[in-house]
């Protein structure tokens, strides 16, 4: 075990605080530190909330004397954040909670541990924006969709675009960069002074066929989508994404990626916007982009005794829709993880709302808590399956089939929690 | 194949209208129409599944319609496009089956709450009503005791019922339904029974989606279409064991199995 640096001597904003935020970031680091030498993980969650105990406003506290952006999302939040960062930190220094605690606790925690002035890129659940917005007046708030998601427990997403509205009225950002392919993104962000309208095409629709504005039918098209009942229709966009070449301020942008996939140009062209919008070069946010390789273990290639597994996140249909682009190719086996913990959403009804099929004949070993309600999916998608205890028996399950390709990674694509346990087991976050 | 039940010609395929999914689709109840055309399929019956979105027509003419759940205000819209299109309504008077889900059954009773509680006409075709009540969603596991459907050829067995419940209402049968069964855990429609029958119309709080975790309900809607006779059995291994899996977390309240300290301390 490997015992943290003793927290009181660690850098950061505190003397620069009033005594109370000291003694509530002080108390925080050292709830944190204590619990990862007991190993409950990183910490930084319960710390903050101890800190937020002590002070309430600590996060106004914290966020005074800096540059603040906020990145919220259904979707691509967390990599969004991350190339953003990347982007800015080019330029200038940066603090960021992108390893997913998105909640104030979570967000306190990663700033109590960096210098007062460094610009900070904060990953903002859906349902934080309005909360952290007021807290930190952020001059940047990039919005990039809305889609179902944890259905048990997550709020209908026209409710949630009703309160980014209301927040964006509440407390106007300088700047909002936005989403004019989401019908919901749009009617929220279009409260807010200044957009950066984001074109990037979006092929999940299915969660906003209703008017955010007047519940009517917004009709879509190859080109944009208009509502037939009131006048909210796709803005014209500043920023385009058109067969992977950003188009934005009169330039193209179309060099390669580390990340691989539509989605993460999608990201990418979001991070971009974003970057621009708060004056970094747009040649150096480019180049800072290249520098994100994984996000908090998605997209690694683990060695896992004389096998490889490449682990995959996919969490909600719009997201299975992205991953999908990575899974139909290849001929080989693959696993497929779904548990239904409380940070998936208890009800995985939504795995009906995924297509599946686009696996076509690959042989599929259904692992995770719900791996009946997978293998239920996949026998009526008329999908090549077989279910497994474990991901080890799956492993083995895979290597036995005769189209495994031993020069090849096994793609392992997970949920959320099944991810988390995956990662855990290949060495955690690096 | 054709029953002497129905007047369908043979070697026509049953026609399967999945209703706004665009508008009724939020919890995967799509797949209720996937689980209807393969059982079809695998049993040698051609199925011809069509899909209606907000603004299209509606066909009349079809044998089996699905409507399914959906937020509040897409609800309201739902109802609003069906009352002036009548196609259903023609289609319940031609005989037609319905399984309606959640929002789809509150939209199809007397009366319903839209988004700010107030109550707004349904479409009249399944006899209840659903009220607005104060008390939590009911979000969770339901599971009824063994559940059947009356039925003038006879009783269907269904078994037990396992799905997923997520809604605010409470609905009311009417005089003229009948109810589906009794609730063993959850809240069903807050009287202690689950689901209203008038007719051929089926409404149900089941979402997993219902017809995946329920295969006998699913073959009870197809068997009022091609007879019963034409039910043959089907490998139900995958959903046998899903049902056994569900039934056990619903009697005993695993709605997050192994959930550990370590879980709740890293992302609550």
């Amino acid at each position: 075990m490997t015992a943290a640096p003793n927290p009181a001597s660690a850098t950061g904003p505190a003397k620069n605080l009033r005594p109370r935020a000291r003694l509530a970031v002080t108390a925080g680091r050292v709830v944190a530190w204590a619990s990862r030498n007991v190993r409950f993980g990183t910490g930084s969650v319960i710390g903050g909330r101890v800190s937020l105990l002590i002070d309430p406003n600590l996060l106004s506290e914290l966020t005074a004397s800096r540059d603040v952006v906020i990145v919220s999302a259904t979707n691509g939040k967390t990599t969004t954040t991350k190339l953003l960062s990347s982007a800015l930190g080019t330029s200038r220094p940066v603090v960021s909670n992108w390893l997913g605690a998105n909640m104030t606790p979570g967000i306190v925690a990663a700033l109590a541990a960096a210098n007062a002035t460094d610009t900070a890129v904060l990953e903002v659940d859906e349902r934080w924006v309005d909360s952290v917005l007021r807290a930190t007046n952020a001059n940047t708030v990039v919005l990039l969709n809305l889609s179902r998601d944890q259905l048990d427990r997550t709020q209908e997403v026209r409710k949630l675009a009703e309160q980014w509205r209301i927040a964006l009225q509440t407390t106007p950002p300088r700047t909002v960069v936005a989403n004019a392919d989401d019908p919901l993104v749009t009617w929220a962000a279009l409260a807010a002074p200044n957009v950066v309208w984001v074109g990037t095409g979006q092929e999940w629709t299915a969660d906003a066929a209703g008017c955010p504005a007047c519940s009517g039918r917004i009709d879509f098209t190859d080109t944009g989508w208009a509502c037939s009942g009131c006048d909210l229709r796709r803005p014209s966009v500043d920023v385009v994404l058109t067969n992977g070449v950003i188009a934005m301020n009169g330039r193209t942008m179309s060099g390669e990626l580390a990340l691989p996939g539509r989605v993460n140009r999608v990201n990418a062209a979001f991070a971009l916007a974003a970057a621009s919008a708060m004056g970094t070069d747009l040649d150096q946010a480019f180049d800072g982009l290249d520098d994100v390789r994984e996000i908090a273990g998605r997209y690694r290639v683990a060695q896992l005794g004389d096998t490889r597994i490449r682990l995959l996140l996919a969490k909600n249909p719009a997201g299975w829709h992205e991953a999908l682009e990575l899974l139909e190719g290849p001929s080989t086996p693959l696993i497929i993880a779904i548990n239904a913990r409380i940070a998936d959403g208890h009800d995985p009804s939504w795995l009906w709302d995924v297509a599946y099929e686009r696996i076509g004949q690959r042989f599929v070993v259904a692992i995770g808590e719900r791996r009946h309600d997978l293998a239920v999916r996949f026998r009526y998608g008329n999908i090549n399956h077989i279910v497994a205890d474990d991901l080890e028996s799956a492993i083995e399950l895979v290597r036995q089939s005769p189209a495994y390709d031993p020069t090849m990674p096994i793609d392992v694509a997970s949920n959320y929690t099944a991810f988390q346990d995956h990662l855990e087991h290949v060495g955690g976050v690096l | 194949m054709t029953s002497p039940l129905t007047s369908r010609p043979i070697d026509s395929a049953v026609r399967i209208v999945s209703l706004y999914p665009d508008l009724l689709g939020t919890y995967g109840d799509g797949g209720n129409a996937l689980v209807l055309s393969r059982r079809l399929e695998w049993r040698g019956i051609p199925v011809e599944h069509i899909t209606v979105d907000a603004g299209e027509p509606v066909p009349d003419s079809a044998d089996l319609y699905l409507v399914g759940g959906g937020e509040d205000g897409p609800q309201v819209q739902a109802t609003r496009e069906l009352e002036q299109s009548q196609g259903l309504h023609r289609a319940v008077g031609n005989g037609a089956v319905v399984l309606a889900i959640c929002a789809g059954m509150q939209i199809l009773g007397h009366r319903f709450p839209d988004a700010k509680g107030t109550s707004r006409p349904g479409l009249g075709l399944l006899d209840c009503e659903t009220i607005r009540v104060d008390r939590p969603r009911a979000v969770g596991e339901l599971l009824t005791a063994s559940a059947q459907l009356t039925t003038p050829e006879g009783i269907i067995e269904l078994g037990q019922l396992t799905g997923f419940e997520n809604h605010a209402g409470r609905t009311i049968p009417g005089s003229r339904s009948q109810t589906l069964a009794s609730v063993d855990v959850g809240e069903g429609n807050g009287d202690g029974t689950e689901g209203v029958v008038t007719g051929k119309i089926v409404g149900t709080y089941l979402h997993g989606p219902a017809l995946a975790r329920n295969p006998l309900l699913a073959d009870a809607l197809l068997g009022w279409i091609v007879g019963a006779s034409a039910m043959t059995p089907l490998d139900d291994v995958d959903v046998a064991s899903l049902r056994t899996e569900r039934i056990h977390a619903a009697r005993h309240h695993e709605l997050a199995p192994r959930r550990s300290w370590r879980d709740i301390l890293r992302r609550s």
